[in-house]
C-alpha cells in the first residue's frame, strides 16, 4: 500500500488530502462569514482568491468544499466496503442459501440507477449529508459484495486455506485472518473506484440542490450558483469547476495506478 | 427457448420486486409520511392538509390494501396523480419520455461515430501519437462530471462564440432547424464521456482480435487491408462494444438528469427534480418506476442478443 502512494498520482493525491485537511487548521477566513459590502470583491491580502456573491471567502469555501467531498465520499465508500465485503465474503465462504439470497438482494439494488435511488431517498428523508452518506453507501454495497464474493471463490479452494482449516481454525478466523488479506488487492482497487464515483455523484446531487445543504460549501453547488453570474464573474465558476475536475482526475489516475500495482497480469508489479 | 423464457421470467420478477420496493418505500420512513411530505421548513403542517393527503395517497388504509390498489392501477397504466397540481403522472411521463429518449439516442449515435473509428485507428497503431493523444483525451473526458462539461459547453459555444443556443426546447414539428440546434449541445455533452468508454472498449477488443489466426489468413489470401479490418476484425470485435454500450445507455436514462437540468431540456429529469424539490412523492415514484423498467428491459435485451450470438451463454 505504501508503494501505491510513492508514485506521481499517489503524491498528487496526498497533496490534495493535505490541502483539504491541513489548511483548515490554519486561521483561514470563515467560509460561511457573509460580507455583503464586499460582494464579488477581487483578490486581496485577506481574501487571496476574492469573494463570492455574498462576500464569502472563495478560497476557504473551495478548501472546505473539497474536504466535505472527500469526507462524504470516503465515508460512504468505507461504509459500503464494510457492509459489502462482509456480505460478499460470508456468501462466498458459507455458500448455500446465504449466498443465493445476498446475491439476489444485490441484483435488486443494482436495478436502480444510483442517481434515482439517491433522489428517491432525498424525497422521503429530505436532502442533506445525513441522507447522502447512507444512500451513497447503499448504492455501492453491491459492487463490493460482487468483488469480494468473486475473490473468495478463487481463493477458497487454495491449499493454504485448507491448511489453516486442518489446523482447526474457526470460520471467522479463516475468513478475516486468512482470506481477507489475500483478497485485499482487488478490494482496494474497488474502494478507490467507489470513492471517485461517489465524488461525482455527490457533486451532481449538490448541483441539483439535493446534496450538501447551503450555506455549507460544496463544489457542485458552487458551480450551480455561479452559472447565473458567469458573464461578470467567470472566476467564480471556473474555480470550483477546476477544483472538482482536478480532484476527479487525480483520483482516477490513482485508481489506474492502484490497479497496476495489484494486478499481477500487468507485469511491472509495484 | 427455455433459456430465453427463464431470462424473461427473471426480469419480470426483478421488475416486480423493484416496483414493490418503490411503492412501499414511503412506509419505511420513520414517522407519519403524510406529515413528513408536507413539512417543508421544519414547521408542523396543517392537520387538515395532512388528513387530506393521507386520504389521497391512501395512507390511512392497511398497507396490503394500499399495495394491491397501486399495483392494480399500475397494470391499467395509471401511475397516480401529483400531490402538487393533481395532474396524472402517467400522462406527463409519456409526454416527456420521448424527449429523454431522443437525447439519449442522439448522444448514443454520436458516441459510436466518435468512439468506434477512434478505437479502431488506435488499435491499428497502438504506439502512435494519435493513440497517445486519444487515450489521454478519453481519460480526461471520463474525469469531467457531465454537469461541469455541459456548463463549460454552454459558456464556450453559446456565451462566448454564440454559435448555438444555451438551452431550451422547441418541438420538432414547429421548427425542425431550431429543434436540432438545441439538441446538439446536450447530446454532445453526454456523448463525450460515452465515446471515451466506446473508444476504450473498441480499442481493447480490436487489440484482442487483430493478432488472431483468421486475420492472418484473410491477409494471406489477399483480402484488401481495409476489408480485413472492417469485415473481419471489427465485426468480431464489436460484440463487447455493443454489450458495454447498451448497459451504459441504461445508466444514461438516469444520468441525463443533470444534463437536462443544465440545458433546460424538458425530459423526464426536469419532472423528477421538480418532484423531489416539492417532495411530490407520486411523481418521483412514477418516474423511477418507468426508468427502472426501461433499465431492466435494456439489460434483458443485451442478454438476449448475447445469447442469440453466443450459444455458450445459453446454459
Amino acid at each position: 500500500m505504501k508503494k501505491a502512494f510513492k508514485s506521481p498520482p499517489g503524491i498528487l493525491l496526498l497533496a490534495i488530502l493535505a490541502l483539504a485537511f491541513i489548511l483548515p487548521l490554519f486561521p483561514l477566513p470563515d467560509p460561511l462569514a457573509i460580507d455583503v459590502d464586499a460582494r464579488y470583491a477581487g483578490p486581496s491580502a485577506a481574501h487571496l482568491l476574492g469573494q463570492d456573491e455574498y462576500g464569502r471567502d472563495l478560497m476557504s469555501r473551495l478548501i472546505h468544499a473539497m474536504r466535505s467531498a472527500i469526507v462524504i465520499s470516503g465515508g460512504a465508500a468505507l461504509l459500503a466496503a464494510i457492509i459489502g465485503v462482509t456480505i460478499g465474503i460470508v456468501a462466498g465462504y458459507v455458500r448455500g442459501i446465504s449466498e443465493a439470497l445476498s446475491l439476489r438482494v444485490m441484483d435488486v439494488i443494482l436495478c436502480f440507477p444510483p442517481l434515482l435511488l439517491a433522489m428517491l431517498a432525498a424525497t422521503l428523508y429530505g436532502a442533506g449529508p445525513k441522507t447522502l452518506v447512507p444512500v451513497l453507501a447503499l448504492v455501492f454495497v453491491p459492487s463490493f459484495t460482487r468483488v469480494a464474493h468473486a475473490s473468495v471463490m478463487t481463493v477458497r479452494g487454495q491449499e493454504y486455506v485448507d491448511a489453516v482449516k486442518l489446523m482447526g481454525a474457526s470460520a471467522p478466523r479463516i475468513i478475516f485472518r486468512t482470506i481477507l488479506p489475500n483478497i485485499a488487492g482487488p478490494l482496494f482497487v474497488q474502494f478507490s473506484f467507489v470513492v471517485v464515483m461517489s465524488v461525482v455523484l455527490e457533486s451532481g446531487l449538490s448541483y441539483l440542490g439535493l446534496g450538501v445543504l447551503p450555506p455549507e460549501p460544496s463544489l457542485g453547488m458552487m458551480i450551480g450558483s455561479a452559472r447565473a453570474t458567469f458573464a461578470d464573474q467567470p472566476w467564480l465558476l471556473f474555480a470550483p469547476c477546476m477544483a472538482l475536475v482536478v480532484l476527479v482526475l487525480v483520483l482516477n489516475a490513482f485508481c489506474d495506478h492502484l490497479r497496476h500495482v495489484f494486478d499481477p497480469r500487468n507485469g511491472s508489479g509495484a | 427457448m427455455g433459456w430465453f423464457l427463464r431470462r424473461v421470467a427473471q426480469s419480470l420478477l426483478m421488475l416486480w420486486v423493484v416496483i414493490s420496493l418503490v411503492f412501499l418505500s414511503i412506509n419505511f420512513v420513520p414517522g407519519d409520511p403524510a406529515e413528513l411530505l408536507l413539512a417543508q421548513d421544519g414547521g408542523s403542517p396543517d392537520p387538515i392538509m395532512v388528513e387530506m393527503l393521507r386520504e389521497e395517497l391512501g395512507l390511512n388504509r392497511p398497507m396490503l390494501e394500499q399495495y394491491t390498489r397501486k399495483m392494480g392501477d399500475l397494470l391499467q397504466g395509471d401511475l397516480g396523480t401529483s400531490i402538487v397540481d393533481g395532474s396524472p403522472v402517467g400522462q406527463e411521463v409519456m409526454r416527456r419520455l420521448p424527449r429523454t429518449l431522443e437525447l439519449i439516442g442522439a448522444a448514443g449515435i454520436l458516441s459510436l461515430l466518435i468512439g468506434i473509428p477512434a478505437g479502431v485507428l488506435s488499435a491499428l497503431r497502438p504506439r502512435s501519437l494519435f493513440s497517445r493523444i486519444a487515450a489521454l483525451l478519453a481519460g480526461t473526458a471520463q474525469s469531467i462530471p457531465v454537469f461541469v462539461l455541459g456548463t463549460l459547453f454552454v459558456i464556450l459555444f453559446a456565451t462566448v462564440l454564440g454559435w448555438l443556443p444555451a438551452g431550451g426546447f422547441t418541438p420538432f414539428g414547429r421548427d425542425p432547424g431550431r429543434h436540432m440546434m438545441l439538441l446538439i449541445l446536450p447530446a454532445a455533452t453526454i456523448a463525450l464521456g460515452l465515446s471515451a468508454i466506446v473508444f476504450r472498449i473498441t480499442r481493447a477488443s480490436m487489440l484482442d482480435v487483430l493478432p488472431l489466426d483468421f486475420i492472418r489468413t484473410a491477409r494471406a489470401k489477399g483480402v484488401p487491408a481495409r476489408r480485413v479490418i472492417i469485415r473481419h476484425a471489427l465485426r468480431n470485435a464489436l460484440m463487447p462494444v455493443i454489450t458495454v454500450f447498451a448497459l451504459q445507455l441504461g445508466g444514461l436514462l438516469a444520468g441525463t438528469v443533470l444534463v437536462e437540468t443544465v440545458f433546460n431540456w424538458p425530459g423526464l429529469s426536469g419532472m423528477l427534480v421538480a418532484g423531489v424539490n416539492a417532495r411530490d412523492y407520486p411523481v418521483v415514484t412514477g418516474v423511477i418506476v418507468v426508468v427502472s423498467a426501461f433499465y431492466i428491459g435494456l439489460n434483458l435485451l443485451v442478454d438476449v442478443i448475447y445469447g442469440l450470438t453466443d450459444p455458450r451463454v445459453r446454459k
